[in-house]
C-alpha cells in the first residue's frame, strides 16, 4: 500500500478557507492564499495557547453564568429570582420536561462538555499523543455543532424581558448572568474555531516520517 | 527559482480536518466525496446549484422581511396586550443596559443571517447572468467568516421555549414574524444543502 501523505509533508500549504493547495515560495513572508487571498498558514498561527486562554476565560465565568441569577421575575403576588439551573426545575415541575431536557443539555450541559472536551482536545495535541485519534476527531467535530445552541437562554431572556412589561403587576428582568452567560458562548466558539484538527493527526505522519 | 502560486494543476486536495492529500474525483451529481482517513466532508455535487441555492436564498430574503417587520408573538395579560419584533426585542435589552447581550443577539439572529443572504446573492446573481470575477473568491471569504455566527435555528427554539414558559401568564398569540421565521430556516438549510462552493472557488481560479 502506498504510504500516506499529508499536504505538509508534501511541502504544501492547503488553504484554511477555501482549500486550495499552494507551494510555499523559499522567502517564507506573510502568505497569502493565491485563490482567495486570505493569510495562507500550514497549521492556524498559535492554535495551541489561543485556545487555552479562550477556554480559560471561558471556564472562569462559567461559574457566574450558573450561579448568579439570570431572570427576575416580580408580579403582584411574587418575587421571583432564577438562575439557569432553577429555570429548568421550573419546566420539570410543571410538566413540561421535554422541555426541560432541551434547555438543561444547551444551557448547562454544552457549555461544559464543550470547555472540557475542547481541554482534553487541545492538552492531547500538546502532548502529542496517537491515541484515539479517529474519537478525538469526532469530538470535535460534535463540539463545533453543537455548540451554537447554548445561546438558547440568551434568546428566551430577551423574548421575555421585551414582552412581560406591564408596569405595576407583571415585569421580568435580566440578571448578571445573562451578561456572563453570553460571553461563554462567544468565548467557547471562539476556542472551536481556533483549534487545528489537523494537529490531532499531525503526531501519526510526523512518527512515520521519523522512522523511515 | 520561485514557484509563483498557483502552481500545475494537480488534481489533489488535502482534507480540512485532517491534511491527507488524495485525489479531487469528479463527482456525479448527488455525490458527496469523504476523507479516506478521517471521513470529513471533502466535497459534494449538489443538483443544479446555482439555480436552486439563487431560488432558496431569494425565498429566503423575503421570508427574512417578513420575520422582521412583524411582531414574532403577542401577549395578553388581565387585559393588557403586548407584542414585540426582534428589534424591538434588541433595542429593549439595550435600554435596560445588557447592551453587550443586546449587541450579541442582534448580530447573531438579525444582522450576520441578513449579511449572509445578501453576499450570497451579491455573489451568485452576476454569476448567473454570466458575469465572472476573479475577486469573488476573496469576497465570498467574508461570507465564510459570517456563517458560524448566524444562529437563527436556536433563535426559534427560544421562542418556543418562551412560549411554554408564558403560557401560564396570560394567553399567548403567534405573530406572523414567528411563522415567517420558522419558514425561513427551512428555506436556508435547502439552500446551504443545495450550495457548491466549489462552483466559486472553480470560478475564481479561471482566467478572467
Amino acid at each position: 500500500m502506498k504510504p500516506r501523505l499529508t499536504a505538509r509533508q508534501a511541502g504544501l500549504l492547503s488553504c484554511h478557507v477555501c482549500g486550495q493547495l499552494a507551494q510555499a515560495p523559499e522567502a517564507a513572508g506573510p502568505l497569502r492564499c493565491p485563490r482567495c487571498a486570505a493569510p495562507l498558514h500550514l497549521r492556524k498561527p498559535a492554535s495551541i495557547s489561543t485556545t487555552w486562554a479562550l477556554l480559560a476565560a471561558a471556564a472562569l465565568l462559567y461559574l457566574p453564568a450558573n450561579l448568579m441569577p439570570i431572570m427576575i421575575t416580580t408580579s403582584l403576588v411574587s418575587h421571583q429570582v432564577d438562575t439557569i439551573m432553577s429555570g429548568v426545575i421550573f419546566l420539570w415541575v410543571d410538566g413540561q420536561w421535554p422541555l426541560a431536557v432541551v434547555v438543561f443539555f444547551a444551557s448547562v450541559v454544552v457549555p461544559l462538555l464543550k470547555i472540557l472536551a475542547l481541554a482534553y482536545l487541545t492538552a492531547s495535541v500538546q502532548l502529542r499523543s496517537r491515541h484515539r485519534v479517529m474519537q478525538r476527531a469526532r469530538l470535535y467535530r460534535l463540539v463545533e455543532f453543537v455548540g451554537r445552541w447554548s445561546m438558547l437562554d440568551i434568546y428566551v431572556i430577551t423574548l421575555l424581558v421585551a414582552l412581560v412589561q406591564f408596569r405595576g403587576f407583571a415585569t421580568v428582568d435580566t440578571g448578571p448572568a445573562a451578561l456572563a452567560f453570553g460571553a461563554v458562548v462567544v468565548l467557547t466558539m471562539f476556542a472551536a474555531l481556533t483549534f487545528d484538527p489537523r494537529l490531532i493527526w499531525d503526531p501519526l505522519t510526523d512518527s512515520e516520517t521519523a522512522d523511515d | 527559482m520561485r514557484v509563483d502560486p498557483p502552481i500545475s494543476p494537480v488534481p489533489l486536495v488535502a482534507c480540512h480536518e485532517c491534511d491527507l492529500l488524495q485525489h479531487d474525483a469528479p463527482l456525479q451529481a448527488g455525490e458527496t466525496a469523504r476523507c479516506a482517513r478521517c471521513g470529513a466532508e471533502l466535497a459534494r455535487n449538489p443538483p443544479d446549484s446555482l439555480d436552486r441555492t439563487l431560488a432558496y436564498t431569494l425565498t429566503a430574503a423575503i421570508l427574512y422581511v417578513l420575520a422582521n417587520a412583524f411582531p414574532l408573538m403577542g401577549l395578553e395579560m388581565q387585559g393588557h396586550h403586548a407584542e414585540v419584533t426582534l428589534f424591538a426585542a434588541v433595542r429593549n435589552l439595550w435600554q435596560i443596559g445588557m447592551q453587550p447581550v443586546a449587541a450579541l443577539v442582534f448580530v447573531t439572529a438579525q444582522l450576520f443571517p441578513l449579511l449572509e443572504m445578501l453576499m450570497i446573492l451579491l455573489v451568485l446573481l452576476p454569476l448567473r447572468l454570466g458575469c465572472r470575477s476573479p475577486r469573488v473568491a476573496a469576497f465570498f471569504r467574508l461570507v465564510l467568516s459570517v456563517q458560524p455566527w448566524g444562529m437563527m435555528e436556536v433563535f426559534l427554539l427560544g421562542m418556543l421555549v418562551s412560549l411554554v414558559k408564558l403560557a401560564h401568564s396570560g394567553s399567548v398569540i403567534l405573530g406572523t414574524a414567528f411563522w415567517a421565521t420558522a419558514a425561513l430556516i427551512l428555506v436556508l438549510t435547502l439552500a446551504g444543502r443545495a450550495f457548491d462552493r466549489r462552483l466559486l472557488w472553480r470560478v475564481a481560479a479561471e482566467p478572467a
